[in-house]
Parts: C-alpha cells; structure tokens; sequence
C-alpha cells in the first residue's frame, strides 16, 4: 500500500477544527476590511461559509458508518490543571447536524442582502454564530461545549437587537434570558458532574466519554436523588432550548423579530441545540430518570404537537406561524427521543434535519416577500401565484414537506417517530399523528390566503418573482427536500452503529440502577400490590411489543418502567402513567431535598460557591458507598 | 419493466412541469397524452405477460430500493402486479388515457395549460404508484399523492374562492382519513413486524402468534380493519368523511370524470379488496364497511335526488356508488366490489365527461333547470350520455346492472343483517335510476330553458371530446358481459378471474337459483319504477315536483340542504377548534398565562430589586438598625 500524502493526514486529523473555525477566522478578517466596501464583504462571507461547507463534506466522505464511536477525534489539554481539554469528535447523531448547519450559513447569507446597516458586524455576528453551532455539535468536553453554548448565544442576541424588528429589543431579551437561566442550571450541573466523577474515581476531568464511560462502566454510580437533580438541571436547559412546552413563548417573539437570516438560523439549528442536547447528553448520562421522566416528558411533547399546531392556525403573522408551528414539530423530535425505539430515534435525528431544511426555507421565503412588501401579514397578501408562480411552487414545495408529505423529507422523520412511539404507546402516536392532520390544516390555510384567490391588495399587483440570488438560495434545499424524502438510507445508515451504540447504553445502565432502587422500590411495590397499577404489571402480552419489553422487566425497576412505558396500552392508561411517575418523582425528591433542609443558612453564606460543594459532598457519600 | 408504467407519466409530468411555459400546446399535449398512452401499452403488455404465467409464479415481486430502513423495520420501494393490481393500471392508464384526448380539446383555450397536464400526468403517476406498491407504506406514498394532485386539481382555477377552499377541505379531510391509514400501518407492523402484502398475508395464517393485548388476534385485526377503513371512507367519500367530493366539482370537469369519479375515489375499494387477507379475519370490521358503505349508498342518493348543478348531482351519485363497492366488499364480495368499480369506472367518467361536453357547449351554465332540449343541438353528447344513463341505472344488459347485482346478490347472502342491507340497496337503486333519468330529462328533452341572450350559440363539441365519449360509452355497454352470473348462462369471468388475489372467502350462491332471479327482478323492477317515475314528475306532469316540494317542505329543505352535514362540521367542530386556539390557547395560555408568569417573575425581580433598593439608604442609623435586627434573628436561631 502507498502512504497518504503528509498533507492529507494533517487534514484528516485537524479537520473538525478547521471546520469549526474557519468561520471565525472569517469573522477576524472581515475585521481589516473597510466598512464602505458592503459588496465585498458580502462576497466574502459566502466563500467563508461555503469553504466552511466544502471542508465539512469531508466530514461525510470519511466518515465510518461501521464505527459507532466518536470519530476525527482531537483531543490536546488546554487547563491540565483544571482537567479541562479541547477536545472534538464526530459520531452519527452530530454528522450530519454539522452538515446541515454549514449548508444552512451560506444560504442565509445569501438572505441578508437587505442588510445595509452595519453591515461589517452583522456578518462578524453570522460568522461567529456560525462557529459557535459547529462546536456544540463538535465537542466532546462539558466546558469546550459550554463555551461553545453560550458563544452562539451572544451573536444572536445582536443579530435580534440590533438587526431585528419593532419589538426587537423586547425578544432579544427575552430570549437570552430565557436560554440563560437553562444554562446558568447547566452549567451548575456540569461542575457538579465533574465533582462527583473526580472525587470518584480520583481523575477530575470534563471529558465527556470519559464521564459516560465512567457511568457506563459502573465505576462512578450515582445516586437516585443526584441523578434527578443533574437530569433536571441539563434537562430544563434543553427543553428551554427545544423549546418544550410550555418553555416556548421566547420562541414566537425571537423568530417574529430577528432578521431573516436570524430567523433561518435560530430555527434551523439553533433549536436543534436542545433536542441533541437530549440525545447526547440526557440519555446516555442519566438513563435511568431519562426512563423514568419518559412518560412525562413525551406527554409535555404531544401536548406541545398539538398546541403548537393549534395556536399555529390562528396566527395572522406568518412568521409566528412559522414559529408555533416550529413548537409543534420539535414535539415530534422530542417524543421519538423518549421513545427509546432506534425508530423513534432515528426518526428524531432525521427530523431534526427535516425541521432545519423545511423551516430554515419557510423562513427564507418569507423573507423574499417582506423584503418586498415589509410586512408579514397574511391577510396583507392574497393572489401572489398570479405574480410569482415560480415562488408559488418553491412555496408549495416546501409546505408539503413541512406537513409531511410522503415523497418528501418531512414524512420519513414524523413516520419513524410516530413509529417507534406507538411501539411503546399506542394512545400517545395516535394524538400525536393528530398533529399531523392539523399541520396540513394551518400550513395549506395560510398557502391559501397568500397565494391563492386573485390579487386584492395593489401594493402586490407589481411584485417581481424570485431572482437569481433567491433561487440559489432555495434551489439547494429543494434538492435536499426530494433527496432526503426519496433516498433516507443515505442518511440513516450512518446512525445506525451510534444510535444503537446509545440505545444499549440507556439499556444496561437501567439494571443497575435497579439494584440501586431495588429496597425503596420493593416498599412502594408492597404498598401498591392492591392498586389497578400493581395488578396491571403483572399482565404479560405475548405480542411482539410485550416480547420486546420483557427483556426490560427483568428487574424491579423494569417492570416499574414498564408501567412507565408500556402500560398504557391498556385502557385509561395515561393518566396510570403520569400518576405513577409522579409517585416516583416525589419519592425521589424528598431525600434530595434533605441536605437543604438541614443546611443552616449561615453555612451557606460562608461558602464562596454554593452548589458545586454540596452537591460534591453528597456526591463523595454516595459514590463511595 | 413493471417501473416503466409510472415512470411515464411523471417524466411527461416533469417536462411539462419543467418547461411547459416555453412550449407551444401541441407539444404540451403530445408529451402529456402520449406518456400516458405509451403507460397504457405497457401495461397492457405487463397483464398479457401476467396472464401468461401460472397461478404458482403469481404475484410477480420486483424490488428497486429500500425507501426507509431503521431497525428492523424496513420499506422497499418495490412494486407488485397480480389479478388486482393488474386490473387497476388497466383501467387507469386507459380511461386516463382516454380524459388527458379529452381535456386537450376541453382545457384548449385555459391559461395555465400545461400546469393543468403537468399535474394530470404527475396524478396518474401516483395513482400507478398506489396500485402497483408491494407494501402498505409505498401504497401511502400515491394515496397522499393521488390526494395531493386532486388539491392541486380542484384548485386549478385558484383565484376562484370556492375553488380554493374546496381544494383545501378534500385535502384535510383526507387528512383526517390518512390518519386512520397511518395508524393502521403502524398496528400492521408491530403486530406483523413487516408492512409488505405478502410478507403480512402469509403471517396470518398463525393466529395465535400475532395477538395483541388486550384485543386478542381477532381484536387487532379488527382493529387494523377500522383503521384502514376509516383510510378508505376518507379517500373514497364514504359516510361521514364524503362532504369533500361534492365541492371537489370545483375542479375543471375532466379532473372529476379521471380523479373524482373512475379513479382516485375509487383507491378506497381497491385498499379493502387488497387487505381482504386481513378483512376476512375481522367480520366487525367488515360488518362496518357493509353497513358504511350501504348507508352512503341511500344517504348520498337521497340528497341526488333534488339538486340541480348537473356536476352535484353526479358527485352524490359518485359516493353512493361507492357506497355500493364497500357494501360489496363488506359482504366480502371483493370481486364483485372490483367488477362494480371497473364499470362505474366506464359509465361514470362517460356521464361526467358528457355533462363536461354540456357545460362546454353551454358556455359554463351547470344548472339543469337553465338547460332543456339539448338533444337536437348536441345529439351525440346527449346519445352518450343516454347510455350512461342506462348503465347506471342498472337496465340489463348494460354494464351497471351486472356490477349492481353482483353487489346486490352479495350482500343478499351476507349473514349479518344480509337481506336488510339488500333492501337498503335496492332502494337506493331506485333512488339512483330516479335522479339519472330526472337529470338526462331536464338536460336533453323538453324545451330549452334557456334565452340566445343568456347563451350564444349552443354547439356540439368538437371530436377530440366526442370520441372519448363514444369510446366510453361502448365500454359501458359491453364491459358488463365480463361479469355475467352462472344463472343467467354465464360463467362471471371476473370473479374467477380474481378470485386468487381477492382471497375471496365466502363460496358463491347460498340461495338458489330462484331466488337469485327473483331479486335480479326486484332490482330492474325497483330501476324501472325510478325512472318511470322521472317520467311521471318531469315529462308527464311537469307541475308535480314543485307541488311536491311546497307540501313537503321541510323534507325537502333538509334534502336540498344536503342534510346541513356542512354546517353541523363547521359549527361543531371548525368553529370551536377555531374560537379555542385563538382566545383560549393563544391569547389567555400563551399569552396571559406563560407570558403573563415569565413577565410577572421579570416584574418581581426588579420591583424587589427597586424595594430593596430603600435599605441602602445611605445613612448609617439604617445601617445600625438593620445590623441589629439581623443579630438578634441570628441569635433568635441558635436559641431555638
């Protein structure tokens, strides 16, 4: 065999970085350039973002869809002291959410050319923000991907209060925080984390597959009441970020004020931030809450689908249908997640794709038109397939994919969510699917009231039909709408070895936790064996579904789970499920919340940092036991 | 070259599509017509090749790629031709064949002509797709298809407000239907863990293997059975999910006759006679498709009976013909259902394609109390439309009373409530026979209604439609003789031909002979008495209907009111989900409740924030004071 080109290995081993920073190295030069020169920049922008592009496909021409670990890794320490590394790789579930985010950057650049006010920083911002997504997919260390969290969150912010609408500063605010008080709660849990490993197994580190493989591994255990507290932390900074129901309202102001490429960005990748949070981070981490919140959570998820859907309807702003109709389809992706099926998985990973694509477009095309007509009104508009057939069909296009048209991309992610969730529950897939049917209702109104009916309004008498720099922009993901809908192997198959990969660990960490809950749970079965719950568990199915969960009831905690997951397939299962859920929570939270009890206040205000040690003390009792 | 069927039409659909609006119209119709003439050879040739294989190599499987994988579960894009599916591309491609010939001389003169091809070619190509798919999910694929071509096609004319919104209702209410069929797909895989036919099919003979808890394996198939059903009454205009098709004649004409009469609506029969594997181990659901599908037939022919747009009174016809397919299938006569849905196929694409030569002559009038008289101006229009006429009503020896019967004779040996349903049937018989000859009446005899003023030069049409009409009509004359029963000397090649696909479960003929010819009596006697009595009201005494309808009005109010289906959905269901999200969900929960709460705790924060501010007063007697209050807490605390 011949030796690769020296070259060629610097590439294949730095390539996440060059990535990762070519924008931001982008943003430094647009530095130097002088701001009368708007064309320039401009230009310079989009090769930027597409040379960022070009290197992450890459990224996909390399990749192993065999090797379900972490691929391209990089790993050099940056604090040794604090066990702090720079440390990056890629796996099948971040692949192609970096993919999408480099696809995405230039076309919203492309969507910037009303932009004429401070135009030098405006692109810094996009190019910063750029950076910023790649590295939370990208990083593999808990303090890179906080910095990386809270990087894209500062660009934005400027992006929506200096570039946005009337109510700019309102949302701007409002998002960050929003985003903030989710990451501030983060954060306290990642050092908490990183407290109760180190004191473990004596090795103080942020790495997160050595954190996870820790966990994995049985050599760090924690504690229930621990676990509960680290998931809700990094839980409600994801599900503010998703964002879940009813974490959602920054969601409407932020996407109605920000400019469109903001709009572009924040939906198509920004809110992807919380659902791979879930999937990276929640799942493997914390598998056994993430089991037993499961229920509750995927519930929060389909009221979110069916609300989002219903509030979507009413709306007489475009974007703000947009945005709630974003809230419901996010519902999607995070019940496939809860599913623990590798359909429902994969299916939210597509999904997170297909949201990025169809309504990263939707954005776009509203754009085109407020960028003629400065309004985003529906009922400011009527008649338009008159004047802008060629608009009216790349519309139409993208509707069908948003309502999950089965040819398209949004059908194969919705149907493998909706598969895997109803192999688990079947009342919770079908309220679910009922959001499907009403996506048509509010997206096929609106397409009506736009495009349809003859031209009422004059301003829309004269309006010009897409220009070259709009179909360049919109061309790339039609060609993604059809491809993804028709070839999703393509896609899938690199997941499969990940997905898999996290699916057996949520797996074998439940049974030890079992042994964990095993005496407090054996009390709660004692004082329950009279309750409808009790007699329920003990009905074995021999169907396929049944089959499958008996391999999870094998343990206590199993077949608590199983009345978690499975149960409600019998009648007025539902509410079974969050009242038994619920019973755990409180169990779990009343020695969680001891310490604070007997904690007197002036102790707290001694300490200089409140959390991290007490939680790191608890953490050293219960690790060692 | 199974693939080459479909692929035909969407190529033509893609150029045109394409390149349409560079195109002179010749061209436009040569790519759209011939793509689908070249399927139709193909097709035919694909069915002599099935025909000549043995039973044993049936049905012929070919695989092109998988479409989704996760898991185990997998879809294949793969197509599968047999008795059934073979029948279907036949008629499709063929009357489709015969409406693009038509619409090129009916849509000559529309803006917008090659949108028009482009979606019609793209429909066909989605309507092979549905038939020919091995498996339920790439069936799914050209059911939304099919669906969302009729949205685009009953919406062609767009700038029209009524065309536009009955676009957008066929589409949600198939929604509502699709979301039956979704759910069914989901059950079918994880009760089967596979969703092709075969696959499904060859797994059901292991009864016990696939039960599901807490419904059994009869209670899952039954299940599945609903599901699917309410799929098909969405697709297929049944009972309560059929308000779509009456405003879908909104559509130019030829889109009824291909999609909302011979075709698409259809897809619901053909879904029903696919999974009769599965019906047949659910008699609920069957029970529940016969009585659906019988009480549409009576329902939708009632409220035929007194319109007056001579497209709506066709579209009633359409469900309650329908309605008759399902009753057929619900007795478990699949084949009987598929022989009633190929000759509907033929005499309804005629009478719709020959009311579309009406309206054309007529300059757009569709109200039959304007028309009269029309048979001297428009003589093979109207002889077309006779022999429609005639079909349907179910007159031997046209092609609509051997279907009807057989779909009759099916239901008569139904064991559950059979002769009841019958009853219904022939009602609704009459009913049919009625309506029609009320309809060829006012349209084609008696004296104009209409003024030179109101309409310039009444015309027969040119050949380019008249020729699909002829053709149509001779098929409804002869296509009966396919489906001759044993007693009248025949031997019903129809039902041999597809008994092997159809899984038909029932044997033939529990009543006898006698039997059998008294009913095929009562049921020409029942079309007879309907159209005698057409005679009677609109020839004879022309005065009787309008007396009729003031002695009893409210019956027929309700009647013409189309029993306010319409109004119960949009008061009942529209208006309040409407009303909720809007005052409820958007403005009291979104906006009052969560952004009222997040507000509220901003608000907290700085007005504590501006509270607190007074205790940094800057005068240290404050500070002092404040000092002491806190030692003495502190003290308070220990001392406890």
């Amino acid at each position: 065999m011949f030796s690769r080109p020296k070259h060629m290995e610097f590439v294949g081993s730095n390539i996440l970085t060059i990535v990762t920073f070519t924008p931001a190295a982008g943003a430094l030069l647009i530095l130097f350039y002088n701001r009368a020169h708007a064309r320039s920049i401009r230009t310079f922008a989009l090769i930027i973002t597409l040379l960022a592009f070009v290197f992450s496909l890459y990224l996909v021409a390399r990749f192993d869809s065999s090797n379900p670990d972490f691929q391209f890794g990089v790993r050099v320490p940056w604090m040794p002291s604090l066990g702090i590394d720079y440390s990056m790789g890629v796996d099948g579930i971040s692949l192609f959410l970096i993919l999408l985010t480099t696809l995405l950057t230039p076309l919203a650049i492309l969507a910037s050319s009303s932009i004429n006010d401070r135009l030098r920083e405006y692109f810094i911002f996009m190019l910063l923000l750029e950076s910023g997504m790649i590295g939370v997919f990208a990083s593999l260390d808990f303090f890179l991907f906080y910095v990386f969290w809270e990087v894209m969150l500062i660009p934005m912010y400027f992006l929506i209060g200096v570039w946005g609408g009337e109510r700019r500063i309102y949302a701007a605010m409002k998002f960050v925080l929003y985003t903030m008080i989710g990451s501030v709660l983060m954060l306290v849990a990642i050092i908490a984390l990183y407290f109760i490993h180190g004191n473990a197994t004596g090795t103080f580190t942020f790495s997160y597959p050595q954190i996870q493989s820790a966990l994995a591994s049985g050599r760090l255990v924690l504690s229930p009441a621990i676990e509960l507290w680290l998931f809700v932390a990094f839980f409600l900074a994801f599900a503010i970020k998703v964002p879940l129901f009813p974490f959602h309202t920054w969601l409407p102001d932020a996407h109605v004020e920000a400019p469109t490429a903001g709009s572009v960005l924040l939906a198509g990748v920004l809110l992807k931030m919380g659902t791979y949070g879930l999937v990276r981070f929640s799942l493997p981490l914390f598998p056994h809450i993430s089991h037993l919140f499961a229920p509750l959570i995927s519930m929060l998820a389909v009221v979110g689908i069916i609300y989002g859907a219903l509030v979507a309807m009413v709306q007489p702003d475009m974007k703000k249908l947009v945005a709630y109709s974003s809230v419901s389809h996010l519902g999607f992706i995070v019940l496939g997640i809860f599913s623990f099926t590798i359909q429902g998985l994969e299916g939210a990973i597509y999904q997170m794709l297909n949201h990025g694509i169809s309504t990263g477009a939707l954005f776009l095309l509203v754009g085109v038109i407020y960028d003629r007509r400065h309004t985003r009104l529906i009922e400011e508009f009527g008649g338009l397939a008159n004047r802008m057939p060629v608009y009216a069909t790349f519309f139409l296009i993208v509707t069908l994919s948003s309502i999950g048209l089965p040819g398209l991309n949004g059908f194969v992610g919705e149907f493998l969510v909706l598969l895997g969730t109803f192999g688990v529950n079947h009342i919770r897939a079908a309220v679910a699917a009922l959001g499907v049917i009403l996506s048509a209702v509010y997206m096929l109104w609106m397409y009506q009231r736009v495009m349809w009916g003859r031209v009422e309004n004059d301003r829309n008498a004269s309006l010009a039909d897409l220009a070259g720099r709009e179909r360049a922009m919109l061309v790339p993901i039609l060609i993604m709408i059809f491809w993804m809908g028709m070839y999703s192997s393509y896609f899938l198959r690199p997941m499969d070895a990940s997905v898999m990969k996290l699916l057996n660990q949520t797996q074998a960490g439940r049974v030890e936790y079992a042994r964990d809950l095993n005496t407090f749970l054996s009390a709660q079965r004692r004082a329950r064996s009279a309750s409808p719950i009790g007699r329920s568990l003990k009905t074995r199915s021999a169907s396929p579904i049944g089959r499958s969960l008996k391999t999870r009831s094998a343990s206590p905690i199993g077949r608590s789970l199983k009345s978690g997951c499975a149960g409600s397939q019998q009648a007025g299962g539902a509410d079974e499920v969050v009242r038994s859920a619920l019973h755990v929570f409180a169990e779990l939270t009343t020695p969680a919340l001891q310490p604070f009890l007997r904690l007197r206040p002036i102790g707290l205000a001694l300490r200089p940092a409140v959390a991290p040690p007490l939680l790191c003390e608890e953490g050293n009792v219960l690790a060692s036991k | 070259m199974l693939w080459l069927i479909p692929i035909l039409p969407l190529l033509g659909a893609a150029l045109n599509g394409v390149f349409g609006k560079r195109l002179s119209k010749t061209l436009i119709t040569s790519i759209a017509v011939g793509s689908v003439a070249l399927s139709f050879l193909v097709a035919v040739r694909e069915f002599l090749t099935m025909l000549s294989l043995p039973e044993s190599q049936l049905p012929i499987l070919t695989d092109y790629f998988t479409w989704i994988q996760a898991g185990r579960f997998q879809a294949q894009f793969g197509f599968m031709l047999d008795h059934l599916s073979g029948l279907m591309i036949l008629i499709v491609t063929g009357v489709g064949f015969l409406i693009h010939v038509y619409s090129a001389g009916y849509m000559a003169r529309e803006e917008g002509f090659y949108r028009y091809f482009a979606y019609l070619n793209l429909f066909v190509f989605f309507m092979l797709t549905l038939v020919l798919a091995d498996n339920y999910l790439l069936m799914f694929v050209g059911w939304e298809g099919v669906g969302l071509c009729s949205y685009l096609l009953i919406g062609f004319w767009f700038t029209r407000k009524s065309a536009a919104d009955a676009g957008k209702k066929a589409f949600i209410v198939n929604r509502v239907g699709d979301f039956g069929f979704i759910l069914a797909i989901m059950l079918i895989y994880w009760t089967f863990e596979r969703i092709d036919f075969q696959g499904v099919f060859s797994r059901l003979g292991e009864a016990s293997d696939f039960a599901v808890e807490p419904l059994g394996s009869v209670g899952v198939l039954t299940a599945i059975g609903l599901l699917l059903f309410l799929g098909a009454a969405g697709k297929s205009a049944q009972f309560p999910l059929y308000v779509w098709l009456p405003d879908a004649m909104e559509g130019p004409t030829p889109v009824s006759a291909l999609i909302h009469a011979a075709t698409m609506v259809t897809a619901g029969v053909y879904m029903v006679a696919r999974s009769a594997a599965i019906y047949n181990h659910a008699p609920g659901a069957l029970l529940v498709v016969a009585v659906v599908g019988a009480f549409t037939a009576i329902f939708a022919a009632s409220i035929g009976l007194v319109q007056t747009d001579i497209k709506r009174v066709l579209a009633y016809s359409t469900v309650s013909q329908l309605g008759y397919m399902f009753l057929a299938c619900g007795a478990g006569a699949y084949a009987a259902a598929m022989f009633h849905l190929m000759t509907h196929a033929f005499f309804k694409a005629l009478l719709f394609l020959a009311a579309g030569s009406v309206i054309h002559g007529m300059g757009g009038i569709q109200d039959i109390r304007k028309m009269g008289g029309l048979r001297r101006v428009m003589p093979w229009t109207h002889k077309t439309f006779l022999v429609g006429t005639l079909a349907i009503a179910g007159i031997p020896p046209l092609a609509g009373f051997f279907s009807k019967d057989a779909a009759l004779w099916a239901a008569w040996n139904d064991a559950n409530y059979g002769k009841l349903l019958w009853l219904v049937g022939v009602i609704a018989a009459s009913f049919t026979s009625f309506y029609m000859f009320r309809l060829l009446i006012l349209t084609f005899y008696g004296s104009p209604c209409y003024t030179e003023q109101d309409v310039h030069h009444v015309h027969e049409s040119p050949n380019s439609i008249l020729i699909p009409l002829i053709v149509l009509a001779a098929c409804s004359i002869v296509a009966g003789f396919a489906g001759v029963p044993p007693v009248l000397g025949g031997d019903n090649h129809i039902q041999q031909f597809l008994t092997p696909a159809a899984h038909e479960a029932k044997s033939e003929s529990l009543g006898t002979t006698a039997v059998e010819l008294t009913l095929m009596a009562i049921s020409t006697g029942a079309a007879l008495a309907g159209a005698g009595l057409a005679y009677l009201f609109y020839v004879v005494r022309p005065a009787l209907p309008e007396r009729l309808s003031v002695q009893a009005h409210s019956m027929y109010s309700i009647m013409l009111n189309k029993y306010y289906v319409d109004e119960i959905y949009d008061s009942v269901v529209v208006w309040p989900v409407v009303r909720m999200s809007g005052e409820f969900l958007w403005k009291f929960v979104d906006a009052f409740m969560i952004d009222g709460a997040v507000n509220g705790i901003g608000r907290l924060v700085r007005g504590s924030g501006a509270g607190l501010r007074h205790m940094q007063s800057g005068y240290v007697r404050t500070y002092a004071g404040w000092i002491l209050l806190g030692g003495v807490l502190v003290i308070a605390w220990f001392l406890k």
